[in-house]
């Protein structure tokens, strides 16, 4: 998994059917430094997340899929906690 | 998923069967400020989506799942979503 | 799998029931001479795994096959502590 940032919310009328009901999240995937990581994902929401939070995301289909209750769907991303704190060692 | 926009079609007379009736466009990937950023891909579209619109699509394996229980089909990419808005905090 | 280096952890309260009671550890990734690569990895941790520590991670599709991790969000696990690596020149 990987940790994000919400920076954002899709908006799209005509998606697949999958999607249909899901909240999109726009989400800047972050270096533990919290700088950016690359150019922004778009990730369904299982856990009711929102702009600001900082984010769990996993990035594997299976994984993403199931979170939102839509297996066999293309579906290559999911939020799936909110995180309250990261410590780092370092 | 990912934010892209439409930049062009490919069309392409024999190909595998799955990909028979189906549209083929090239997609832009876009950057946080909607600019260019990346290399242009072929995705397979699922949605209607048409040139100069904003798109997201799905990556990998999972992206030949748009078409399931119908069919599998071997792509990569997916363009599984038009995208009316982005509301950017 | 990669070679990495623990460096923190994650808490979550709020998250996908099928993560309750996994520890979530951040793990910077290294290469095999233990110097720091620029990536990092949220992992879920099988091994009982300690700060500083080097391990073994799987990730993708194949992290759900580690402990306890079947059926689970999970793409990327601890499955390992790395006790040495030997590079032969």
């Amino acid at each position: 998994m990987l940790i994000g940032k919400v920076i954002g919310e899709v908006v799209a009328t005509r998606k697949h059917a999958s999607h249909e009901g899901q909240k999109i999240l726009y989400v800047q995937m972050l270096n533990l430094d919290g700088s950016g990581r690359g150019s922004p994902r778009l990730a369904v929401d299982a856990v009711d997340a929102g702009v600001g939070d900082d984010v769990l995301v996993a990035q594997e289909g299976w994984s993403a899929m199931t979170s939102v209750g839509k297996p066999y769907s293309p579906i290559d991303m999911a939020v799936v906690g909110v995180i309250d704190q990261v410590h780092l060692s370092e | 998923m990912q934010l892209g926009r439409v930049v062009g079609q490919v069309v392409a007379t024999r190909k595998d069967d799955a990909l028979e009736g189906k549209t083929l466009l090239l997609i832009q990937p876009l950057d946080r400020q909607g600019r260019d950023r990346g290399r242009t891909l072929v995705g397979v579209d699922a949605v209607g989506a048409g040139p100069g619109e904003t798109i997201y699509w799905c990556r990998g394996r999972e992206a030949s799942l748009a078409w399931h229980p119908h069919q599998t089909v071997p792509t990569e990419c997916a363009i599984v979503g038009i995208v009316d808005s982005v509301t950017i905090d | 799998m990669l070679l990495g280096r623990v460096v923190g952890t994650v808490v979550a309260t709020r998250k996908d029931p099928r993560l309750e009671g996994k520890k979530l550890l951040v793990v910077r990734t290294i290469d095999p001479s233990g110097k720091d690569q620029a990536g990092y990895l949220v992992a879920v941790d099988t091994v009982s795994a300690g700060f500083k520590e080097t391990v073994l991670l799987v990730s993708g599709s194949s992290a759900r096959m580690a402990g306890g991790c079947k059926d689970c969000p999970v793409d990327t696990a601890i499955i390992g502590i790395v006790d040495s690596v030997e590079v032969s020149t």
